[in-house]
C-alpha cells in the first residue's frame, strides 16, 4: 500500500498519539504499507523553509526504514522562495513537494503559481496540494485562514498536461463541477478528507478511479479511517488495488 | 458488538425511508454494525413545525419497521413546539417503537423550555441526544454548545444526556460535559482526529463515551476509526462501541420487552 498523505514533526496545537516518527513508521508497517508520501507540519508556520525541508530529508532517511518519501514544502509568499524548490529536487532528491496555500496565505490567481508550478514541472517534481489540513469549524481561534478557491486551478493544470498533480484533503473545499473539471484535467485526489458513507463511491461519480489515492492525513488523522473506506465502498479488487498502490506507482512514474 | 447511536435517512440512495433504510444497513454489514438507531427524516429543517416534526417521525418509523432486529429510532422533537413535541413523545415512544429524543438546533437546550421535554422522556426511560458544536465561527443561533448541556445537566442531575458530536470542538467539549456524570458524550459527526478517543477515555472515562457515526452524510469508515485507531484498552473499546448503548438503552427496551 502506498499511503500519499502523511506529515512528520508536531502539529502546531496539540500532541498526537503517533507524531514521533519512529511510531508512525511502526503503525504504517503494521497496516501495509510500504511507501509513505510524508510533508512536514513544521512547513505550515515555519518561514526558514529550507530548514524545514532540511530536517525532512534527513528525518526520512535516517528514521523512514526505507519507508518515508520526503516531499518538501516551498512557500512562494516568501522571498527566494525558487531556491527552496532547487534544493528540493537537486540536493534532496525529492520526488515532489507539497503546498499549503491555505496557511501561506495565498489563492491559484497569484501570479507565482503559474511559474512554481512550470519550476516543479521541469524538475520533474510531483506536485501535492493540501487545501485544508483540519476542519474548518474547529481550527484554534487565533487560526484565521481563509478557504481557498480552487477554481483558478482548472486553467492551471489544463495549461501543464504533464505535470503531476494531487489534492490532499480536498473534498471540503473541491465539489461538483470544479472537481469533474480538476478531474478531467488529469488532478488526482486523495480519499483522507472523502466523508459520507461509501464515500469512494461517490467520489467515483466525479473523478475516474485511476485519478483516486489512497491518503491517510496521519498522523492527524487516524490511519484506520482511510484504511476501512476502503471496505466500506464496494470497489471489487482491480480499483481496491489501484487506490491502494497501482495509480500512486503510476503518477510517480513506477519509481519508488 | 457494535451499535450505532447517530444514523440518518439521508445521504443515501433511495426514494422512501425504506430503500434508505435497506441501504444503510447493507453499510451496516460491511462494517459488522449490529445496530442502528435513526433519528430524522428524508428532508431536514432546522426549525421544524409541529407537522414537519410528525412528517419526519413518521419517516423514521417506516423506515425501522421492516428492521425490528437491527434498527431503534428516536423521535426529532423541538422544545419551540412543546405540546406538539409531547405528542411526538407519546406517539413514538410511549405508545410506539422508538426509544428515546434528538433535539437539533431549534433552540438551545439551555433555555428552560425544555425542561418538560427532558422530565416527560426520562420519566419513559427513553434516551435523550442533544446536538452540540463549538463552532470558532460561531454557532447557528438555536444551537447549543457542550456549555448549553452543561447547564442543562446541573438542572437534571439524575437524568442521562448525550453531548451530540463530543462538540465538535472535543477538546473543549469533553472539558464543558467533563464535571456531569449524567453526560456521555456520541463521537459520530466530526473528523477522525488522531488523540480525540485517548483524550476521552483520559477524562471521562470509557463508560461515558458512546460511538456514532452521523451515517450518511458521515463515513463509517472515517467514524469507526476514532474508535478502532485509538491507543485504548480492548475493554474501553468494548463499551464505546456497543456496550455503553446497550446499557443506555436496556431500561426502556426491557419496558417495551424488546430482547436484544
Amino acid at each position: 500500500m502506498i499511503d500519499v498523505n502523511v506529515s512528520l514533526s508536531r502539529w502546531p496545537f496539540r500532541r498526537l498519539p503517533l507524531d514521533e516518527t519512529s511510531r508512525l513508521v511502526e503503525r504504517l508497517r503494521e497496516k501495509g504499507v510500504t511507501q509513505a508520501w510524508a510533508g512536514s507540519f513544521d512547513a505550515l508556520l515555519h518561514e526558514d523553509m529550507a530548514g524545514v525541508n532540511a530536517r525532512l530529508a534527513a528525518e526520512c532517511a535516517t528514521a523512514g526504514e526505507g519507508l518515508l518519501l520526503p516531499f518538501g514544502s516551498v512557500n512562494p509568499q516568501l522571498p527566494d522562495w525558487e531556491e527552496d524548490l532547487r534544493r528540493c529536487a537537486e540536493e534532496h532528491g525529492m520526488r515532489g513537494i507539497r503546498l499549503h496555500p491555505d496557511y501561506h496565505g495565498y489563492g491559484f490567481d497569484d501570479a507565482a503559481v503559474p511559474r512554481l508550478l512550470d519550476l516543479a514541472g521541469e524538475q520533474g517534481l510531483i506536485v501535492q496540494i493540501t487545501l485544508l489540513m483540519e476542519d474548518e469549524r474547529t481550527r484554534h481561534p487565533l487560526v484565521g485562514l481563509e478557504k481557498v478557491d480552487a477554481a483558478p486551478l482548472v486553467t492551471l493544470a489544463k495549461e501543464r498536461p504533464e505535470l503531476s498533480l494531487i489534492l490532499l484533503n480536498s473534498q471540503r473545499v473541491v465539489r461538483g463541477a470544479v472537481q469533474s473539471e480538476l478531474a478531467a484535467a488529469g488532478v488526482c485526489f486523495d480519499i483522507a478528507m472523502q466523508e459520507g458513507v461509501g464515500g469512494i463511491r461517490k467520489l467515483m461519480d466525479q473523478v475516474p478511479f485511476e485519478q483516486i489515492l489512497f491518503g491517510s492525513h496521519a498522523p492527524f488523522f487516524y490511519f484506520e479511517s482511510a484504511e476501512l473506506k476502503l471496505r466500506e465502498s464496494e470497489l471489487g479488487e482491480t480499483i481496491r488495488s489501484a487506490i491502494e498502490r497501482g495509480n500512486a506507482e503510476k503518477v510517480s512514474g513506477g519509481r519508488s | 458488538m457494535i451499535w450505532d447511536l447517530h444514523c440518518h435517512l439521508s445521504g443515501v440512495e433511495g426514494r422512501t425511508p425504506h430503500e434508505r433504510m435497506a441501504r444503510l444497513i447493507d453499510y451496516a454489514d460491511r462494517m459488522n454494525v449490529d445496530r442502528l438507531v435513526v433519528f430524522m427524516g428524508m428532508r431536514w429543517s432546522t426549525d421544524p413545525g409541529p407537522d414537519d416534526l410528525r412528517r419526519q417521525n413518521d419517516d423514521v418509523l417506516e423506515a425501522i419497521s421492516h428492521w425490528a432486529d437491527r434498527a431503534f429510532g428516536f423521535a426529532y422533537v423541538s422544545p419551540k413546539h412543546i405540546d406538539a413535541s409531547l405528542e411526538e413523545i407519546d406517539r413514538c415512544i410511549r405508545n410506539g417503537p422508538m426509544l428515546g429524543i434528538k433535539l437539533w438546533v431549534a433552540q438551545k437546550c439551555s433555555d428552560e423550555s425544555i425542561d418538560a421535554l427532558i422530565k416527560e422522556v426520562a420519566g419513559l426511560k427513553g434516551a435523550i441526544y442533544q446536538h452540540t458544536w463549538l463552532k470558532v465561527g460561531g454557532n447557528l443561533p438555536g444551537e447549543s454548545s457542550p456549555l448549553d448541556l452543561a447547564r442543562l445537566a446541573q438542572r437534571h442531575p439524575d437524568v442521562p444526556l448525550i453531548c451530540g458530536h463530543s462538540g465538535g470542538d472535543w477538546e473543549r467539549g469533553i472539558r464543558a460535559i467533563r464535571p456531569y456524570s449524567n453526560v456521555s458524550i456520541g463521537t459520530g459527526g466530526f473528523d477522525p482526529t488522531a488523540g480525540m478517543m485517548e483524550m476521552a477515555v483520559r477524562e471521562l472515562g470509557p463508560d461515558r463515551i458512546i460511538y456514532g457515526s452521523d451515517m450518511g452524510g458521515r463515513s463509517l469508515a472515517s467514524q469507526l476509526a476514532k474508535v478502532q485507531g485509538a491507543d485504548i484498552p480492548a475493554a474501553a473499546r468494548r463499551q464505546i462501541l456497543g456496550g455503553n448503548l446497550r446499557r443506555m438503552l436496556l431500561p426502556i427496551l426491557r419496558e417495551k420487552g424488546i430482547s436484544t
